[in-house]
């Protein structure tokens, strides 16, 4: 096995608070499943809440949950969108999403399994990422979605430019049995 | 009234205010589950008077439907309609965070968070 880090990929982070739920995609057909990612979302967002408290007399606390709750379930809806549809399914390989709180971070991490081919294709979008400013490509990205009616790559591009988000992935190929994929998204707190 | 009613969500068109209403929470999957959305947005445009579209009650929305939303964005600026308003609400950090780009796709639209 070898592995691909793009980013700043965080590895270590133990003793945090921490939510993970699993996937089998196989179960359903995602047609049937497309609902349960914004429940599951909007179940992270909700959760993230009872560490951020609101104080009904001070509106910037008020303010400040709801940005968070907002961000999260936004976040965690894009992650687990993506990795639906572009999962490759094979039995035993699940989608796992894991959200880790700490006291400077909220940390949410999406696995999933993607064939060498889907891998590849994701690797050229990071590179042109990394090479270009966040902000023009989304604009660009923007426009050229709306020519081809697509929304590719969209949601990757707003937690970076609307919600000031760091993204790091990390790849392991397998040999003859595709790659674990992982993208992290964190935010500051 | 043309109107699109989901599970969590409602789209109405109403043609005498030339107003668009999106409620809820929309997050279908991408282009394709949007086109009745995208079909009701471009009804707008060709309504008589000042294009309105509110999203004052959309909680949330995801980035399928951010596409579809600056497609809208781009249809009006192609056709050279210079009063479209979009309005939003202070209150949905969504709409805080990304309406903004739409009035850089077009410089002309009225944006409104109140």
């Amino acid at each position: 096995m070898t592995c691909d880090i793009y980013g700043q990929f965080i590895d270590q982070h133990n003793g945090s608070e921490r939510l993970i739920l699993s996937f089998a995609p196989g179960l359903l057909p995602l047609q049937q499943r497309w609902r349960n990612n914004g429940l599951s979302a909007d179940f992270m967002g909700d959760y993230v809440t009872a560490f951020f408290p609101r104080d009904d007399a001070d509106p910037a606390t008020i303010q400040r949950q709801e940005e968070i709750k907002g961000a999260v379930s936004y976040i965690a809806n894009e992650l687990l969108e993506n990795a639906m549809k572009y999962h490759d399914d094979i039995p035993g390989e699940l989608i796992k999403i894991e959200l880790i709180l700490t006291a400077e971070q909220i940390i949410l991490t999406l696995t999933n399994h993607l064939s060498d081919e889907q891998a590849a294709a994701f690797v050229r979008f990071i590179r042109r990422l990394e090479q270009s400013d966040a902000d023009t490509l989304y604009m660009e990205q923007l426009e050229t979605n709306a020519m081809s009616g697509s929304s590719s790559g969209l949601g990757l591009l707003t937690m970076i430019n609307d919600y000031d988000a760091n993204l790091a992935w990390q790849f392991a190929h397998h040999k003859e049995r595709g790659v674990d994929a992982q993208t992290q998204v964190v935010l500051a707190v | 009234m043309n109107g699109i009613e989901g599970e969590n969500y409602a789209v109405n068109l109403d043609p005498t205010a030339a107003t668009l209403n999106m409620s809820g929470t929309l997050r279908l999957n991408g282009m394709d589950e949007y086109a009745p959305v995208s079909k009701l947005l471009s009804e707008l445009l060709t309504l008589p008077g000042s294009p309105t579209l509110d999203l004052t009650k959309l909680g949330f929305l995801n980035s399928s439907g951010i596409a579809v939303l600056s497609k809208f964005v781009i249809e009006a600026r192609t056709k050279g309609i210079e009063n479209l308003r979009v309005v939003g609400a202070q209150s949905v950090p969504w709409q805080t965070k990304s309406l903004r780009n739409l009035q850089r796709l077009m410089p002309a639209l009225q944006l409104d968070i109140q």
